[in-house]
């Protein structure tokens, strides 16, 4: 019982980096039916930007990591402004194949400037545990939790509260109709990238204790948390964040009680499955075409 | 400029529209059977991966440029492929038969994986066959009676009606540039018969092919079950190309490449896939090449400008320290999916078209000719 409740919570500590970074697609998606595959990288970077700013100049944790975001929000802008921009409007596999070749683009440029060996980033929540009974709970892990909870209410009340909210909700839904009510559609998405790339980086120096960073992660984490936002149904927040538990919460148990091997493929299982019985994800909505 | 005056239907459908296609095309085939006596046995190494990645983007390009059905789940047939040669071929079956089982499993794998593709469009379909990948990789690494696990296999010389092939002769090139020129052949008969008319309605409107009366499920399982099984060959020849094979070569960065293919080649056309598969194989030497010379150019081209020897020296060391820097490769690959996907989202075989159609048409050419529609009202979503 204390095994279980000990996997359970480091999945679902794994489960909300998952979910962050499928927010992270989410968001893009909602706001320009954009499928961001250079997201995890995103993440990656800026956790090397945190590194840099942490480890490397010896900054306070909590500067450096809001120096990592708002570095990461400008470059998330830039990103768009260069790659996105110009192919919006096409049709969502050449998008696709853009931000695939982003994704190799910052990996290899990343691996060229900070090396190709793993880093970590010392937190506050590095160490220590907390004990309940004979439960023993690192604060890295529930330090994620947390994070994931507060970021994950504040997107929700920015999206359901805030005009800004709204106009991206209403651009995702037709871009030139949001365009003839005034909606500034161009400015709307610039900030919806450097919203999700900002929320990479959080996702990415969260993750800095848990395991180490290096120019691939990105890749790797961003594979599991692709699972993760279709699983809760692309363009759905809770959704995402439900996803990425789930996906997370299946490796872990996967990993603990099946024999070796299942843990990499258990999530892309249930994933295919879920697929076969409601093919929009959990969350997700169906909608017809209208002829 | 040529008009071509069409009186028949048969004109339409015609394998070659004109005697200038049979010209061309005649040369083309002419040089490919001297290559190996011509080229250096490198770049004749070189032209036997182009026809396997060829064959591989032909297989790709019924599915995602044909039939619309985004796949990054490529490497996995090639892998089911290329196993059961290995497999097979342990058992003394000839090759000619594991050739074929190997089509035919794959096939069917495909078609097993069209069924719940059936319902899934656009992103849903491209995790789906992710996660596929994903899945056979791993079986690959665990069912280790059949392929030997993480230890990967060997793969014997080919042995073709008693004689051994070997994978550096030019026989073994003969074979893979057959199997290509056949496969080629096959899909254009396909793309012109009733299915790959059906396919190419399926990719321009669901909705419409089927209030046209096409089967919609049927031919997707069909593209699937086609495209799978055209992989599968090439990944027979893929192992005895490599002459050995392991799980963590058919990941996702393959079935990337092969997107990649098709992608630089150009989607729309077969051509493309050739084109594509010249592009990627071709840029790794071609690299190489940049990396061992490109330092000495730029030092030279600073002389010519005035520089001193001190600072050509300077330079020179630069451009080397920067052209050598480990994962240059990746950064420029990425470069170049997305200078394609921005400015020649038609790719190769597109720029050469209008490049034929500025001359043919010199000095009317419009660049608007091919300017693809941006369509900001219509959602993915709502279908």
């Amino acid at each position: 019982m204390l095994d279980f409740v000990q996997q359970l919570v480091s999945g679902i500590a794994l489960g909300c980096v998952y979910g962050l970074i499928a927010l992270g697609f989410v968001l893009v998606y909602k706001a320009t039916e954009v499928v961001n595959f250079a997201q995890g990288d995103l993440m990656m970077l800026g956790g090397f930007f945190a590194f840099t700013f942490i480890g490397m100049l010896g900054l306070n944790y909590w500067l450096g990591f809001a120096g990592a975001v708002i570095a990461m929000a400008a470059f998330g802008m830039l990103a768009e402004r260069v790659v996105v921009r110009p192919i919006l409007g096409y049709p969502q596999f050449s998008i696709i194949m853009a931000t695939i070749g982003l994704g190799y683009f910052l990996r290899s440029v990343v691996g060229m400037i900070w090396g190709t060996d793993d880093f970590k980033i010392e937190t506050p929540f590095s160490q220590g545990v907390l004990r309940i009974g004979s439960l023993v709970l690192a604060y890295d892990k529930l330090s994620v939790i947390a994070a994931t909870i507060i970021l994950c209410a504040l997107l929700y009340l920015f999206f359901n509260r805030t005009t800004l909210g709204t106009a991206m909700r209403a651009s995702s839904e037709n871009m030139l109709a949001a365009y003839y009510m005034g909606i500034p559609v161009k400015r709307v998405v610039s900030i919806v990238w450097a919203i999700s790339a900002a929320v990479a980086t959080a996702a990415g120096v969260l993750l800095a204790p848990i395991t180490f960073i290096h120019s691939n992660v990105g890749l790797v984490l961003g594979l599991k948390a692709f699972p993760a936002a279709v699983l809760g149904g692309f363009g759905s927040i809770p959704g995402a964040v439900v996803g990425g538990v789930l996906i997370g919460v299946i490796e872990s148990m996967a990993g603990f009680y099946l024999p070796q091997g299942w843990k990499d493929v258990a999530p892309y299982i249930v994933l295919l499955v879920v697929l076969l019985l409601k093919p929009e994800g959990l969350f997700g909505v169906h909608m017809r075409k209208k002829v | 400029m040529r008009f071509l005056f069409k009186t028949d239907y048969e004109d339409d459908i015609k394998l070659f529209p004109h005697s200038g296609y049979v010209v061309s095309y005649g040369i083309l085939l002419a040089f490919l059977l001297i290559a190996p006596f011509v080229l250096s046995s490198y770049l004749v190494s070189q032209l036997v991966f182009v026809c396997i990645y060829a064959t591989v983007g032909v297989g790709l390009m019924i599915l995602t440029g044909f039939t619309g059905q985004a796949s990054l789940g490529h490497a996995a047939f090639l892998a089911i492929g290329a196993y059961t040669a290995a497999y097979l071929q342990q058992y003394n079956v000839p090759f000619p038969v594991y050739f074929l089982a190997a089509g035919l499993l794959t096939g069917a794998v495909g078609a097993l994986v069209g069924f719940p593709a059936l319902r899934l469009t656009g992103i849903y379909l491209v995790i789906a066959t992710i996660s596929f990948a994903f899945i056979v990789e791993e079986i690959l690494a665990r069912w280790e009676t059949v392929t030997n696990g993480n230890e990967g296999m060997r793969v014997k010389t080919l042995s073709l009606f008693g004689q051994a092939v070997p994978r550096d002769g030019p026989t073994f090139y003969y074979l893979c540039l057959a199997v290509l020129v056949l496969t080629i052949v096959g899909t254009l008969n396909l793309l012109r018969s009733p299915t790959g008319r059906a396919f190419v309605a399926i990719r321009d409107s669901e909705t419409a092919a089927r209030s046209m009366g096409v089967n919609v499920s049927l031919y997707k399982v069909k593209s699937f079950a086609i495209s799978a099984a055209i992989t599968g060959l090439a990944g027979v020849l893929f192992a005895h190309k490599l002459s050995f094979i392991s799980p963590e070569m058919f990941t996702l960065q393959l079935s990337i490449e092969f997107i990649i293919v098709i992608l630089i080649g150009g989607t729309f056309s077969l051509h493309g896939a050739v084109l594509g598969a010249i592009f990627l194989v071709m840029i790794d030497p071609f690299l190489t090449y940049l990396k061992d010379d490109l330092p000495g150019i730029v030092a030279g081209i600073a002389a010519t400008f005035g520089a001193d020897s001190i600072t050509a020296g300077k330079i020179h060391g630069n451009v080397a320290a920067i052209a050598s820097a480990n994962g240059l490769k990746g950064a420029i690959y990425g470069v170049i999916i997305v200078l394609f996907v921005l400015f020649e989202p038609l790719g190769l075989y597109g720029r050469w078209l209008k490049i034929k159609l500025f001359f043919q048409l010199f000095p009317l050419y419009k660049r608007a000719t091919f300017k693809r529609q941006k369509i900001y009202v219509k959602s993915e979503r709502n279908r």
